[in-house]
């Protein structure tokens, strides 16, 4: 699915990611946690395709395909997904409108024919209910206001409806609620398959409780440190991070 | 008959005057030449705008001062209109075209529908008046319109030739829109046309009117002066729908200048595009008590093009309220100036007035000057004016294109979603429609 090989990555003439490698299978839920600042939001972003990120070493294989290569919107098209850390709004963008665009793309591309406006209507209701939105965001504008809540489950909706091979989820978990911790995992787990694939960017054990991770690793400046089992994620909620080998102790 | 529009010189008055005269004569509107003459020598009285004069800071006129304008048009018969530009697509009701100025009965309704379909409506052009309604023409014809302070509405009545009375009997309501429509050419030699509306609904009235502005897909030579003059009296209404959508190298001069009477409503809706100059000032005087004003405007220039939109609401009596919303996105190298006023007279006490321009630039060589102006004179009013400029925002462009859309679809979809608020408030469906069409291919064109 993913294989990502010393991977070097800068903003502004800042090397943030410092040769970062990771193998992710058909089917596998991987989780990457570390300290703030440790590159993690980078990774996510430098796989989408920012453009503010310049890669300066290393291959990234997406499906046999050069990711590298790709366009942004190529490499959604191809089946790879974030789900941002911080949602962007897009005042004056409805997010049906934004949502029925996305999934035409998206379908075009996999050489299925387009939903008409009903069709797309309906599958939309259902994903919105799916995460537990009020159908009224539908007709908001993208993100637009919505509360850090809110915004976290649009992503799992637009998750739900474009049905990515790779879904990176950028600390979905963060400003939730019980409840949508809750809605958020039962999304992910309806959606795991021997064919899909997910990378979790999280600070908190309790989400990996829900949605069970295959692989562990924590990241510090800007490469893998140390990777496990799920176990691992527990030691690190117990120990923090100061015990591992190229985590500098915060004290 | 050739003259310069800038020239205060002899040559200038001399061939102006004779102008008066000479279509007078052909057009038998004898009774406006006390009108025009004076209108003349007010215009001649006012000095040529300059950088340094305030109102036109930002307009240039330099393209006009270098052109003389002929007075008279050749002959329009067998020109190719693009019949796109002269009627929108499922709207019903009365249509009248004018041609360089001329009105063509050709292309507009005929004269049976006229007088059969509509009645309490009065639809006449100056040069074929009766009676009454050259009282009423009279009775309005300069009156709204400042033109002590509006070069052009002097220049407009000056040359004045022809136009169109439109007048609503008391508590008639006039259902389908009338559409009043002028379609530029190119002529042989670079041609003025003077373009006049004066729009008439009596108390407890409603009219919707749709001015339209259009051309010739060939270079424009020639030069537009339009000038509309409307009052709403009490209770009325008057729905208005400006649209301008000349060619490029089209350049126009217009003004829009209403009195609102007790409790009477203003729904005006302008769109601006195309035009290398362009300039439109729209002047909404709250004479009575009660009025309400719903202004809203979208401007768009793009490639080298120049659109000014003027805006003054004089807010005179009590209890009167005004919103405007004025958009504007600049594209490649053009410019646009959006100067808004709202003044509150001293007893004009009981205020509600808002006034929001909103401008998107999608190129770095892009310009705006915005420009809102409060000034008020009264205590108890409820006030705001805000304007910003921007530039499309990369994070969510970047947002968008991770969910696979295209970095041109994108922008466009922001950029539509900049202005389609004020396109969707648009009540008549045809207009609306049609303008979706018409950004639709102003946005891909942008591509
Ligand atoms: N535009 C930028 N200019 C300079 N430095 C930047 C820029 N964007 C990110 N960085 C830096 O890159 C580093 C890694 O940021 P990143 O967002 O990947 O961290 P993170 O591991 O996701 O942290 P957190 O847990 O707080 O979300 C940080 O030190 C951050 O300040
Ligand atoms: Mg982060």
């Amino acid at each position: 699915m993913l294989e990502v090989k010393d991977l070097r990555a800068s903003i502004e003439d800042k090397e943030i990611l410092t040769g970062f490698s990771l193998n992710i299978k058909p089917g596998e839920v991987h989780a990457i946690m570390g300290p703030n600042g440790a590159g993690k939001s980078t990774v996510g972003n430098v796989l989408s395709g920012r453009d503010a990120y310049e890669v300066t070493a290393g291959d990234i294989g997406f499906q046999g395909e050069d990711l590298l290569g790709m366009l942004p919107e190529d490499r959604a098209k191809a089946g790879l997904f974030l789900s941002f850390q911080y949602p962007v709004e897009i005042p004056g963008v409805s997010n049906m409108e934004f949502l029925k665009t996305s999934v035409d793309t998206v379908r075009e591309h996999r050489g299925l024919p387009a939903l008409d406006t009903v069709a797309f209507m309906k599958l939309a209701r259902e994903k919105c209910k799916q995460v537990d939105l009020e159908l009224s965001f539908l007709k908001r504008g993208v993100n637009e206001g919505f509360s850090g809540g809110e915004k976290k489950r649009n992503e799992m909706m637009q998750m739900l409806l474009l049905e990515p091979s790779l879904c990176i989820l950028d600390e979905v978990d963060s400003g939730l609620d019980i409840d949508a911790l809750q809605v958020v995992a039962k999304c992910v787990n309806s959606m795991r398959s021997p064919e899909r694939s997910f990378l979790l960017i999280t600070h908190y054990q309790r989400l990996l409780d829900y949605i069970v991770p295959d692989f562990v690793h924590v990241l510090a400046k800007g490469r893998i440190v140390k990777s496990g089992g799920k176990d691992l994620a527990l030691e690190l909620e117990e120990k923090g991070y100061g015990w591992i080998d190229g985590v500098e102790s915060s004290t | 008959m050739t003259y310069s529009l800038v020239e205060k010189k002899v040559p200038f008055t001399l061939s102006a005057a004779t102008l008066v005269e000479s279509r007078s004569r052909s057009s038998q509107t004898s009774w406006l030449n006390d009108f025009r003459r004076e209108a003349l020598s007010q215009f001649q009285s006012q000095p040529w705008p300059t950088r340094k004069t305030e109102s036109w800071k930002y307009t240039s006129l330099a393209a006009l001062s270098e052109e003389s304008y002929q007075g008279e048009v050749s002959e329009i018969e067998g020109k190719d209109v693009v019949s796109s530009q002269l009627s929108f697509d499922g709207l019903e009701g009365l249509k009248l075209v004018f041609v360089d100025g001329v009105f063509n009965q050709f292309l507009s309704s005929d004269e049976s529908a006229l007088s059969a379909d509509v009645s309490g409506l009065i639809c006449q052009r100056f040069s074929e008046l009766d009676d009454a309604a050259k009282a009423d023409v009279q009775a309005t014809l300069g009156q709204v319109v400042d033109s002590e302070n509006h070069l052009f509405a002097a220049h407009n009545n000056a040359m004045l030739q022809d136009g169109l009375l439109l007048k609503v009997l008391k508590n008639t309501k006039i259902e389908k829109p009338i559409q009043v429509i002028h379609y530029s050419t190119r002529q042989t030699a670079p041609c003025l046309t003077i373009a006049r509306l004066v729009v008439v609904v009596e108390e407890g009235a409603e009219l919707t009117v749709v001015e339209r502005f259009g051309s010739s897909s060939e270079t424009q030579n020639g030069f537009v002066n339009s000038l509309t003059e409307c009052v709403v009296g009490s209770n009325a209404q008057l729905n208005h729908y400006r649209i301008h959508l000349e060619d490029e190298t089209a350049q126009h001069v217009g003004g829009v200048h209403v009195n609102l009477l007790a409790n009477s409503r203003l729904n005006s809706f302008q769109a601006g595009l195309g035009s290398v100059l362009k300039r439109v000032d729209v002047v909404v005087n709250h004479i009575e008590p009660g009025a309400h004003c719903e202004l809203s405007g979208i401007y768009l220039p793009k490639n080298k093009q120049r659109i000014d939109f003027h805006t003054d609401i004089q807010h005179r009596a009590a209890h009167c309220t005004t919103n405007e919303v004025f958009r504007g996105i600049m594209a490649d190298e053009a410019k646009a100036t959006f100067n808004g006023r709202i003044y509150i007279h001293p007893h004009a006490q009981q205020t509600l007035a808002e006034l929001s321009n909103k401008n998107l630039l999608l190129s770095n060589r892009a310009e705006v000057n915005t420009k809102p102006e409060l000034e008020i004179y009264a205590d108890d009013v409820k006030c705001a004016h805000g304007a910003t400029v921007s530039q499309l925002d990369g994070e969510a462009i970047a947002y968008l294109r991770s969910r696979g859309i295209s970095r041109e679809k994108a922008e466009l979809m922001m950029s539509y979603g900049f202005i389609n608020e004020l396109v969707e408030s648009i009540k008549i469906e045809p207009i609306k429609q049609y303008m979706t069409q018409v950004l639709d291919s102003w946005f891909g064109q942008e591509q």
